[in-house]
């Protein structure tokens, strides 16, 4: 179905294969780092308190959002104002973040998982509905925060510079993400406390700030997700965030959910795999495929690619 | 002699009888909120079975529905003209086979699912049964003899009260009797603890995938019921946001727990609609009174006794 | 009194159930919320009851105002809100004031049938305006059909929704008129031999767009490549690689201006530079802030524009923009015209009985809206002519108009 064209290969023919290859392998790896990106604020929080924060995809939305008001308050397309709007974008979504787990989350501390799972769902709904009646359901333009440049080679392939933005701040994330958990107090706090939240608290870990920061932390990164996404797609409404979500939770539990490279490494394998199937003709069935290679990849690594095996102790 | 269970089924069947048998003079609006109440019903007692008895946690739910629609409706709407002089033009008859054909359809891609059930757990088990829910509805997407993303017309109106209700009372006997028979106990087992379940010589592979076919069966059902009641089905209506509103029914009610999960089923139903006189806040309300709810009935609105540990 | 029973019932339910171990603040929480549940349901019925007077005409309509297609939804009910003002500031239709009931449907389906049998049997309407999407349409209709309240669709272009039956009406094209009208300029106008197509899997007016185009199309041109994506995603890269390496003539993409302005923006960053086109999905004035200076040699057609020069669009266009602050889209002004049309007929008719309503709307002819003139045929399907927009200079420019 994909391409129809019935003249004989020839050398341009061949040069022109390599050229789409190229593309799409870019194509592949920035859609990819996109939803590696989001995957991480996914993985931070349930590393720690094991439970899937719904909500997770609406404080993007909320970042992004964020930074559509903030930027009309500074100059646009400078690397200045852009950073300055990022981080105001990411400081409100990390209150938003810890107001959600203290109003919402708390009260069930030490309950099911499944109960603060439902609870995260109407958490979600919630934030999306009011985000329909503030903001509006009509999609939004969202500025250029950033200068955007495109490159582009002589053979015809392009790079934008937001691309390459994403895949820079992504690789960033990962090695600071590194360093907060394995390097600093708090790091070892939120892995005790993953370990074993009583035995923590017994040695001494303030269960509540950790969990706190915790929940800070992985909001401020949705925000950077959702701003760094609206600035590739600058099209912004209050469901954007629901499709990047279960793709991103895709990539996290693709990876090993709970582990930080593995969302990282989970992100760019589903970008790839997606891209792939469009290349190959199967624009159609584009997630179904994808979701197909995670139903198989989990029956042959039943915690994720890169995820621990944990034996069971009885 | 019939056992207390059994009566109780039969009462409850000459009770909706009796209800259904007046439906005519009924306003049209609540008694179409009673059907959407007895459809959810079934959906909710079936992902119980799976999700609160047996401990699975399924996120696919509206794909076994997806299923069993899309077959009954083919049956009735497309392959009706030929059955029904077949059947000696018996609707009734027509409609039961087709619900069974649906049931049985979803019951099989059950037992697909069911399977790496064996292997996964938990939050991997949610993400691949979502999984398989979204392969479903991209597939009828794409299924142009099924009318693709624009839908099935004219599926005939066959659902009414007593066979939404007939259904509802059966999924839940059905249910009932066997997670409280001898060999249900094992369902239980397995959601408690499954490796104790294992050392004690109960066989959580069957039991695990008896949950799906017998939960996928009558998510199966319920769908043929659901394309039967509307007289249209669209593959975006079998989505991932069905099979949490599904789930939600299912938590709030009380895991394992059947009357919570009915009376959830129906309070959710009922609200949904109760909420239209807020207009724009309906749903902003709706969010929060599932926020509000979970917070102050973690183990379920129903549930009264102290919750069962889990291994999460 | 129906409150102090409620409350006094629940009372007895919270005793009755407090036999188990509760805290004492959770329960009081309980029964605060159960009281209130109940007090609320009392006002509800309260307000219910005096809506039951006859001095007024109820019109019911069913909107996706939440939920996945809310930016249409939301459009389209603006429009519909505003025709309702207009016509009770001007008294209202034989003497009598609108009372307008809306419902939302979440974007969902499964919802739209319930609300119809709650507005037909409950707020007893006389009519029924809805819906943006032909799948909701499609539920809410046979309701209607089988009480003989007429319902007008502002915007499914479905064939098969005015097909139910014949009180089943639209003011809006239908895909085929739309998709042999695009094939038609894309090989007049556009010049184009091989054409790609880039359609929505997801959604019925893109995939009926596609399927309408391509029938006409594929007689004397060639169709290179169909690639689909699903509404909602933001990343089309990928699509438009395969397409650009079959160097196409045009681009066809049957779609909503949502995803039609991120795809247009993406397709020129790959340096795609052959022109793309669309169907009246794309009218909208977030279309030009989305993809900016990109959209510079993109066509759509449509029946409407806010740049319009027609004495309907622009006296719709002004007051618009008075109420809402913003310009209007496609959606508005057929959610104007549904309510416009159906007043119109009520006029004629004289009455508001299904029966009579039903002949006078389909006698509607050359009635002038914001959309233009519209003539109701004897499918009841509007036939009105199509405009053909493009964008110059960042500004959005009338190129012609094809008759139906």
């Amino acid at each position: 179905m994909a391409s129809s064209s019935t003249s004989k290969p020839s050398l341009l023919d061949a040069a022109h294969a390599v050229t789409e290859l190229l593309q799409q392998l870019i194509n592949g790896l920035a859609l990819g780092a996109i939803y590696a990106l989001i995957a991480l604020g996914y993985t931070m929080v349930y590393g720690v308190l094991r439970f899937i924060n719904f909500a997770h995809s609406d404080i993007f939305m909320i970042g992004a959002f964020s930074g559509y008001y903030l930027a009309r308050y500074f100059p646009s397309a400078s690397i200045l104002a852009g950073i300055v709007v990022l981080l105001g974008a990411m400081a409100i979504c990390a209150l938003l973040g810890v107001i959600i787990e203290k109003l919402a989350y708390r009260p069930l501390r030490g309950r099911s998982t499944l109960t603060v799972l439902i609870t995260a769902i109407g958490v979600s709904l919630f934030l999306q509905n009011v985000g329909q009646r503030i903001f509006g359901a009509n999609p939004k333009s969202f500025p250029a925060l950033f200068p955007l440049r495109y490159y582009q080679f002589e053979s015809g392939l392009v790079v934008s510079s937001a691309q390459i933005t994403v895949f820079v701040v992504t690789i960033l994330l990962l090695f600071v993400l590194q360093y907060i958990v394995l390097r600093t107090r708090i790091g070892t706090a939120m892995r005790a406390l993953s370990f074993n939240p009583t035995a923590a608290s017994l040695v001494g870990v303030n269960n509540d700030r950790v969990i706190s920061f915790t929940f800070a932390l992985g909001s401020a990164l949705a925000a950077a997700g959702g701003i760094l996404y609206a600035s590739n797609y600058p099209s912004i409404d209050p469901l954007m965030g629901t499709i990047p979500g279960v793709k991103a939770f895709v990539a996290a539990v693709l990876g090993g959910i709970g582990n930080i490279a593995g969302a990282a490494f989970g992100g760019v394998v589903l970008g790839l795999v997606e891209t792939a199937v469009v290349a190959l003709g199967g624009s159609t069935y584009r997630d179904a495929v994808a979701f197909g290679v995670l139903i198989l990849i989990l029956l042959f690594r039943p915690t994720g690619l890169l995820g621990k095996r944990n034996a069971e102790k009885v | 002699m019939l056992s207390r269970s059994q009566l109780a089924l039969l009462g409850a069947l000459a009770v909706i009888g009796v209800i259904g048998f007046f439906s005519a003079s009924y306003n049209p609006y609540f008694l179409d909120i009673a059907v959407s109440c007895g459809i959810n019903i079934t959906l909710a007692v079936s992902l119980n079975l799976i999700n609160g008895y047996t401990g699975q946690f399924s996120l696919g739910h509206a794909g076994f529905m997806a299923i069993g629609a899309y077959s009954a409706a083919m049956l009735t709407a497309t392959y009706g003209v030929v059955l029904l002089p077949a059947l000696a033009g018996q609707e009734w008859l027509l409609f039961a086979l087709a619900l069974t054909a649906g049931g049985i359809a979803a019951a099989l891609a059950g037992l697909i699912v069911g399977v790496p059930s064996l292997r996964l757990k938990g939050d991997y088990l949610a993400i691949v049964t979502l999984g398989f829910g979204e392969i479903i509805r991209v597939v009828l997407q794409n299924i142009d003899a099924v009318g693709g993303a624009r839908g099935l017309i004219g599926i005939p109106s066959y659902t009414n009260f007593f066979w939404t209700f007939g259904l509802a009372a059966i999924a839940v006997y059905v249910v009932w009797t066997m997670v409280n028979s001898t060999y249900g106990r094992g369902f239980i087992a397995v959601a408690d603890d499954e490796i104790a379940a294992e050392a004690m010589g109960i066989n959580t592979t069957r039991y695990k995938i008896t949950a799906f076919l017998v939960g996928a069966f009558f998510a199966g059902l319920a769908g043929g019921m659901y394309a039967h009641f509307r007289n249209f089905i669209v593959p975006s209506g079998f989505g991932f946001d069905r099979s949490i509103e599904i789930v939600v029914m299912v938590i709030l009610g009380g895991m394992g727990n059947t009357g919570g999960v009915i009376i959830a089923a129906i309070l959710l139903t009922v609200l949904g609609e109760w909420l239209r006189q807020f207009g724009d806040f309906r749903m902003i309300l709706y969010s929060l009174l599932i926020i509000v709810l979970m917070i102050l009935r973690p183990q379920g609105l129903f549930t009264w006794s102290l919750p069962r540990r889990r291994s999460a | 009194m129906r409150a102090t029973f409620k409350r006094t019932y629940s009372r007895a339910i919270i005793n009755k159930i407090t036999d188990f171990p509760m805290s004492h603040i959770r329960f009081k929480v309980l029964a605060a919320l159960c009281i209130g549940a109940a007090l609320l349901t009392a006002c509800g019925q309260k307000s219910g009851d005096t809506a039951a007077s006859g001095d007024t005409i109820k019109i019911g309509e069913f909107a996706s105002l939440t939920g996945k297609e809310a930016a249409f939804g939301q459009s389209s009910h603006k429009g519909t809100v505003l025709a309702i003002e207009e016509l009770n500031a001007t008294g209202g239709i034989l003497g009598k004031k609108i009372d307008f009931i809306f419902e939302d449907n979440r974007s969902t389906p499964g919802e739209s049938a319930t609300i119809a049998k709650k507005l037909i049997t409950r707020d007893k309407v006389v009519a029924i305006l809805g819906e943006v999407a032909s799948g909701r349409s499609l539920e809410a209709a046979p309701i209607a059909q089988s009480n003989k309240i007429p319902m007008i669709s502002p915007s499914s272009t479905n064939p098969k929704v005015t097909e139910t039956g014949d009180y089943i009406f639209r003011v809006c094209f239908i895909d085929p008129f739309q998709g042999k009208l695009l094939a038609e300029f894309a090989k007049r106008t556009l010049k184009a031999q091989k054409v790609a197509i880039f359609s929505d899997v997801a959604a019925p007016y893109s995939i009926g767009l596609a399927q309408f185009f391509r029938d006409t199309f594929s007689a004397t041109g060639q169709i290179v490549s169909e690639q689909k994506y699903t509404g909602g995603d933001k990343d089309f890269k990928a699509q438009l690689t395969v397409i650009k390496n079959t160097k196409p003539d045009a681009i066809f993409v049957p779609g909503y201006y949502t995803d039609a302005g991120l795809i247009v923006a993406q397709a020129r960053q790959l340096g795609i530079n052959v022109p793309l086109f669309g169907g009246d999905g794309w009218e909208a004035p977030e279309l030009l802030q989305i993809a900016g200076k990109a959209l510079e040699g993109t066509y759509y057609s449509t029946h409407f524009s806010a740049e319009s020069t027609e004495p309907g669009a622009t006296k719709f266009v002004a007051a618009y923009q008075a109420k809402y602050g913003e310009k209007p889209d496609a959606m508005a002004a057929l959610g104007y015209d549904s309510a416009m049309v159906l007043a119109d007929a009520i006029k004629r008719a004289g009455s508001t009985e299904g029966p009579k309503l039903r002949e006078a709307l389909a006698a509607t002819k050359d009635f002038p809206g914001a959309t233009g003139a519209t003539t109701l045929d004897a499918r009841r399907d509007a036939t009105k002519p199509a405009v053909i927009i493009t964008v110059k200079d960042g500004k959005f420019e009338y190129v012609e108009t094809i008759a139906p």
